[in-house]
């Protein structure tokens, strides 16, 4: 008989720590069930981050290590130099990528490192328990914007993905959501162009994934994905920001 | 031995840690160690390593910890407020067990200070900086040969550990030149030896001959879990600490005065020496080389029949004076000689206010 479905290789058996209908579990998925289908699990290195995802490691089933809070970009910039052939990806949040990382994560794109990055979006800190992160949306509740966001206070959300293609080095820039069975495909679809490009060592790659955290956002898992669909994509719109040219993808 | 050749501090430091296996450096400009990076981006690439420029010293030492975790050698410099912003990476590497070399060629604080040579580093280096219960094994040399040759160790000395070596040289010994004769090359680790060198090393499981995963960290939110990790590191360190210790004690037995001091000061501190022997003053010298471990065992070979009083001569307000007190534990009074802000004793004015001090210790 020909199973129809399996567990990937990509990630062990141990369950995850995330909260139910949290979407990070689908991320660290369909990133290993990639690295898996291209046969490349033992030749990767992770590295992963300060967030909801710190122990990504016990789930990933590939080499890897923790960073502090911000840095994995330059973590993965180090690692390269010491394993040129390998494939190297860093899973970052919101918080960790968008605020305290940003040094890291602009010059990394600006040099042109070939690694792939892959940026949870919830806009939310969800590890320190619902705090604003810079992409928390206009308006939106959290711990430390208990009237909702205001522009005058904070700013407006920023766009990472439009920021970091605006930059040279950074030739693959897309942004993807996990709210539905045909944006996790597409999502997937993203993770397998992203390796591609480091394979064939075109450049940096980055995956924004819009994510959910029911636990800090107060709703229900379907609630969130309703919350995600109708608040977060018309801010952040989907789509490839960056493609580079004679990127060879199977 | 190798023939003597006439270099500047900061070039021979980074010429004897590339001889010690060191192929990768990341770094961001400071004075004044600024020709190290200079030098390493001119070599490296050359003797089969790579150099980057960092977009600033959290990135340096967070590329560090990447290279080294996935197996690479790495050195790392800079300068007092670079090192300041390291720590938080020095705290991540001790924890994770990750070994590299850093060398902070120090000068004046607080803050951004000045760019004059200075020793009020002592406590940021053996002190730590970082958060939480660490150690860094940190040597302080006197001249540019002990430092080359104890940068020509430290690479080796970081792997067999798995934890940071730091060296303390301040300004002076960085931007001066004096002959130096370099060791041999040693063996530098390719890409495909990490594996089997070091197993805990990312390389890609496919690269171990155990197929077995790596994982690197530093989270325990366990509390017996990190507990017990801190325990672990804490049983290395006190192993380090018996076999660590490095010092020169000069002229104690019969002395009047013993000074204590590192690195430049040191230098200083013998000039005075012989001027007070030809005024009839013994002054004996303890010159810690490794500042962390301390060598408090020095202290016990004090003449304690002769001896009036220890005098801490520092370029700070007197830090490493209380590694001094806690060694002489209240065998003999302590005093200090210090000048700071990028000030530097003549050797004459050190031996005037050790003739006060001797006077009042009577
Ligand atoms: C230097 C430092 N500052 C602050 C923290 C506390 N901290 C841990 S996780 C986190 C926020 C993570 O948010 P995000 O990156 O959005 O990840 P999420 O949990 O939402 O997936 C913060 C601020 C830390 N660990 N280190
Ligand atoms: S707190 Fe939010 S981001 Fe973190 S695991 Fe729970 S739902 Fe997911
Ligand atoms: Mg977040």
């Amino acid at each position: 008989m020909t199973p129809v479905f399996t567990y990937t290789k990509g990630m062990t058996e141990v369950s995850t720590s995330y909260c139910p209908g949290c979407t990070h579990g689908i991320a660290n998925r369909i990133i290993m069930e990639t690295l898996d289908e291209m046969g490349k699990l033992g030749d990767a290195i992770g590295v992963g981050s300060i967030g909801c995802s710190v122990t990504a490691h016990q789930f990933m089933n590939v080499d890897m290590l923790e960073s502090a809070h911000g840095r994995a970009p330059a973590v993965a910039s180090g690692i390269r130099r010491a394993q040129p052939d390998k494939l190297i990806f860093t899973y970052q949040g919101d918080g960790d990528l968008a605020s305290i990382g940003t040094a890291e994560i602009v010059h990394a794109a600006h040099r042109g490192e070939k690694f792939c990055v892959f940026f949870i979006n919830n806009a939310i800190y969800g590890m320190t328990g619902g705090q604003m992160a810079p992409t928390t949306l206009i308006g939106q509740r959290t711990t430390t914007s208990p009237e909702g966001r205001t522009v005058e206070q904070a700013g407006r959300p920023i766009r990472i993905s439009e920021m970091l293609a605006t930059i040279d080095g950074a030739v693959y820039i897309e942004r993807v959501a996990l709210d539905s069975p045909a944006h996790v495909r597409a999502a997937k679809k993203a993770v397998r162009k992203a390796f591609a490009v480091q394979e064939q060592k075109l450049g940096f790659a980055m995956v924004e994934f819009l994510s959910t955290c029911p636990s800090n956002w107060g709703l229900s898992p379907s609630d969130s994905i309703k919350w995600l669909r109708e608040n977060m994509i018309p801010y952040y719109p989907l789509g490839v920001f960056k493609e580079p040219e004679g990127l060879k993808n199977d | 031995m190798a023939e003597k050749v006439l270099m500047k501090g900061n070039e021979a430091f980074a010429e004897a840690v590339i001889r010690g296996g060191c192929r990768f450096y990341f770094g961001y400009p400071i004075t004044p160690q600024s020709e190290i990076p200079e030098f390493m981006a001119r070599e490296l690439k050359k003797r089969g390593g790579a150099f980057l420029q960092a977009e600033s010293e959290l990135g340096a030492i967070n590329m560090t910890y990447g290279c080294a975790a996935a197996g690479g050698n790495v050195f790392i410099s800079s300068s007092s407020p670079g090192i300041s912003l390291m720590q938080e990476g020095m705290s991540f590497l001790c924890s994770a067990e990750v070994p590299c070399t850093i060398l902070n060629v120090s000068r004046c604080g607080p803050g951004v200070g000045g760019i004059q040579p200075g020793q009020a580093d002592y406590y940021q280096m053996t002190r730590g900086g970082g958060n939480g219960d660490y150690k860094i094994p940190t040597f302080a040399p006197a001249n540019i040969q002990e430092a080359v040759d104890i940068l020509y160790e430290a690479p080796m000395l970081a792997d067999s550990i798995r934890n940071p070596v730091a060296v303390l040289a301040d300004g002076m010994l960085g931007q001066m030149m004096e002959p130096v004769a370099l060791p041999e090359q040693k063996k530098q680790y390719s890409p495909d030896e990490i594996a089997e060198y070091k197993p805990w090393a990312l390389t890609g499981y496919n690269a171990k001959a155990d197929k077995k995963r790596a994982v690197v960290k530093s989270l325990r939110l366990q509390p017996e879990a990190l507990e017990e990790h801190v325990e672990k590191l804490f049983k290395k360190y006190r192993q380090l600490e018996k076999e660590l210790v490095r010092y020169e004690a000069v002229d104690l037995d019969g002395a009047d005065i013993v000074f204590v001091a590192f690195g430049t000061m040191s230098r200083l501190c013998k000039e005075a020496m012989e001027i007070l022997a030809d005024q009839g003053i013994k002054a004996g010298l303890i010159r810690p080389i490794s500042i962390w471990p301390y060598p408090a065992e020095a202290f016990d070979k004090i003449d304690f029949g002769t001896t009036k009083v220890v005098i801490s001569t520092e370029l700070s307000m007197g830090q490493m004076i209380d590694d001094v007190r806690l060694a002489v534990n209240g065998r003999l009074p302590v005093r200090l000689i210090h000048r700071t802000g990028g000030m530097i004793p003549t050797s004459l004015e050190v031996v005037e206010k050790a003739k006060t001090i001797l006077e009042e210790s009577k």
